[in-house]
């Protein structure tokens, strides 16, 4: 009991500490997300678990199935294994699930993820960086409604939709003591339960996810590279001649 | 008005053609004026290139701004999926858009560095009063556009900056309420809103941003350009009455700005091809979650180019007043005590000093930081009246003034950076002081800038050959 209660304060006073030292992170350093935007089979297999995990709670309302076209995947590989036979391969990526619906079971109205990487960049990290971390950081919490809690998103309304992938685990903790307070500081997982990936499939796994939704965030971003250094290989040139026809205007003026 | 031009009847198609609408329209009148026969100072540097790069990025921002308009729906319930629809499927979108939120920033870096070359080399003072006035003015327009253009995505931040921003009217005394909602169109910011700034954005304020301009430049090739030295070019002229300084602005200054244009496009299009967010600056991350009027960010920051001014609001706390009292007190004490003017005015200063003392302390603090952040644009204004000192050009102002401007420019920089920053009570008090000397670098310019050693100005543009 006494024990529980430390670990409960001390959660408590670190919880504290990282609000005041960054008003708007709360949860622990995030992890870097591998970048797969390049890797066609990664995002393949990111799109696969997106779909069959994420887009029945979640929409992607702005991400039309057609565009997955870009990743390689050809529109009768769509059709036959990411989309149910009422939908149209022209279409975006809603759900059936209603906004009261979302409220009524989860407390809150589950966030549309086209663009959820690029808006949860922030101080520590870019947006995949966070969606790396948050989905590996899931832990058993009796205390919630869901029976899961998370360690980058404290208090987070869903529920660990993974979990028979990752089985289930616990986080572990060492005491610190810091201005003359105990706090409790995160070290480490204990697998409590396993799932059907190891911890480096599964790590793997969400790796692949996260490289989709960076990609959906912004589909054009491989093509805007891309272009973008033609631009600026002709520029280089243009700059070259405006400087030298510069200079041959400007050498008679004394 | 011009005589009719008779034409010989041999002369080829395209004299014609010319002469024709010459005497018509003042076509080759214009174009000499302004551009072939328009003589610069031939010893323009560095800083004399944003002017032309501003205008280029007027360009880009409207012609970036008719494609997008074509595509963008002002609906709350819509505009942050059209704003997506453009980024997705409209061929090329994101390259529109991306100009478009990367020449919002551009405009603000390249009209901060001109407004600066001005400061620098005096190009404000006489007989140039009005090209400033006119720029200020400008600028202002700029910051409407800018601010308005923000809300258009109708992400978190569109909406929050929108909805602190507008608020921000209500403080005044009497109409702030009424004019609040005469600028929402509704009790919060919504539809109604959305609606009217996307009309002032594409429509009203580009027109006024426009004729601005004209005015600008017109007033511009009236006077003549000034240059880093400060000199007159017109005070010396050539047996056909050109500046013997001077340097006809086509070719010369074409090829120049040609050149600055291709530097400028080469970091500007590795903005928008390799970081358009710029590491959450020129699009905040916050601004691709839909706007969510039940939902309050933790910080809310307005886009950098704001920012110093936002410092200066956030300044102006209860605390801070008593200083601002304490200054107005010991101003109106030393004008009363060492002033050399009449009894009468005196009395009327000491008058004015205790009415404004008595509304600083009866008024919400919150008024004052409005009232700070508004002054602290409209002070630019004045200040080819503020500015006493013997000479235009920094080039000869006793060392210490150049100093008082890079610690002006510091000082500017670090009220930016805390404008983006959550508030904290060292924070507050950095931009207390930055406030403070913004404020006072400007009120106590009259009496500071006419202070120290001055060197001899040359006769003629120091220029040294390319």
């Amino acid at each position: 009991m006494n024990k529980f209660k430390h670990l409960a304060l001390g959660l408590l006073a670190s919880l504290l500490l990282v609000t005041g030292a960054h008003a708007n992170t709360v949860g622990i350093a995030w992890d870097k997300a591998p970048d797969k935007t390049n890797d066609l089979g990664a995002l393949q297999n990111g799109s696969k678990i997106f779909v069959n995990y994420c887009l029945n709670c979640h929409a992607a309302a702005f991400m039309r199935y057609n565009r997955l076209t870009d990743i390689g995947l050809t529109e009768q590989q769509i059709k036959d294994n990411l989309l149910f036979a009422t939908d149209k391969v022209g279409e975006t990526m809603k759900i059936a699930m209603s906004p009261k619906q979302g409220k009524d079971w989860f407390g809150g109205n589950p966030p549309d993820l086209t663009v959820i990487a690029r808006s949860r960049a922030g101080a520590q990290g870019s947006g995949s960086d966070y969606l790396y971390t948050y989905m590996r950081t899931f832990y058993r919490d009796e205390t919630k409604a869901t029976g899961w809690n998370n360690l980058a998103f404290p208090g987070v309304a869903m529920p660990h939709v993974l979990w028979e992938m990752q089985g289930v685990r616990e986080p572990q903790y060492e005491t610190h003591s810091s201005h003359e307070h105990e706090v409790q500081v995160f070290k480490g997982w204990k697998q409590v339960s396993p799932g059907t990936m190891t911890p480096i499939q599964y790590d793997q796994s969400m790796a692949d996810l996260v490289g989709y939704l960076q990609w959906m965030g912004e589909p054009a971003q491989n093509t805007r590279v891309r272009v973008g250094v033609w631009v600026l290989l002709f520029l280089c040139m243009f700059t070259f001649v405006a400087w030298r026809l510069n200079a041959a205007f400007w050498k008679d003026v004394k | 008005m011009a005589e009719f031009k008779e034409i010989s009847p041999d002369a080829p198609v395209g004299a014609k053609l010319l002469n024709w609408v010459d005497n018509r329209f003042p076509a080759s009148k214009l174009y000499n004026e302004h551009v072939g026969e328009y003589y610069a100072p031939k010893n323009f540097n560095f800083w004399y290139v944003f002017g032309s790069l501003a205008l280029l990025i007027l360009v880009i921002q409207i012609v970036t701004g008719i494609f997008l308009t074509m595509n963008y729906k002002p609906d709350a319930a819509l505009a942050f999926g059209s704003v997506e629809y453009i980024m997705r499927d409209v061929p090329w979108g994101w390259l529109i858009r991306y100009m478009h939120s990367t020449g919002a920033s551009a405009f603000f870096i390249v009209v901060y560095l001109h407004m600066f070359r001005g400061l620098m080399y005096g190009s404000y003072r006489k007989p140039r009063e009005l090209i400033w006035i006119f720029g200020c003015a400008i600028f202002l327009a700029l910051m409407a556009e800018a601010f308005m253009g923000y809300l258009l995505p109708w992400g978190q931040m569109s909406y929050w900056g929108a909805q602190v921003i507008v608020n921000l009217f209500s403080a005044i005394p009497f109409i702030g309420p009424d004019l609040a909602l005469l600028i929402r169109g509704d009790f919060v910011v919504g539809d109604a809103t959305l609606n009217r700034f996307f009309a002032f954005h594409v429509i009203a304020v580009p027109l006024v941003l426009l004729g601005l301009v004209v005015a600008h430049l017109i007033a511009l090739h009236e006077v003549g350009s000034n240059n880093p030295d400060g000199v007159e070019i017109k005070a010396h002229k050539d047996a056909k009455g050109n500046p013997l300084d001077g340097i006809p602005f086509h070719p010369y200054y074409t090829v120049h700005d040609i050149f600055a244009v291709s530097v400028f496009l080469m970091i500007f299009t590795a903005v928008i091809f390799f970081a358009p967010e710029a590491g959450g600056y020129f699009l905040e991350y916050n601004n691709f979650i839909p706007a969510d009027s039940l939902k309050t960010p933790l910080h809310i920051a307005p886009v950098w180019y704001f920012t110093p001014f936002y410092s200066m609001l956030r300044a102006i706390t209860g605390e801070m007043m008593y200083a601002l009292v304490a200054c107005v007190a010991a101003a109106a004490a030393f004008t009363v005590l060492k002033g050399r003017v009449a009894a009468l005015l005196k009395g009327a200063i000491a008058l004015a000093a205790l009415l404004l003392i008595a509304a600083m302390m009866v008024t919400d603090a919150k008024f004052w930081g409005v009232v700070a952040m508004g002054g602290a644009v409209v002070i630019l204004f004045f200040l080819p009246w503020l500015d006493n000192s013997e000479v235009k050009s920094i080039r000869y102002r006793p060392d210490w003034h150049k100093y008082l401007y890079a610690i002006f420019v510091i000082n500017f920089i670090v009220l930016g950076y805390l404008g983006i920053k959550p508030p904290s009570p060292v924070n507050e008090r950095v931009s207390q002081i930055g406030t403070l000397f913004y404020f006072g670098f400007f009120l106590l310019m009259p009496w500071w800038s006419r202070l120290g050693t001055f060197k001899p100005v040359p006769d003629r543009v120091t220029f040294a050959a390319h």
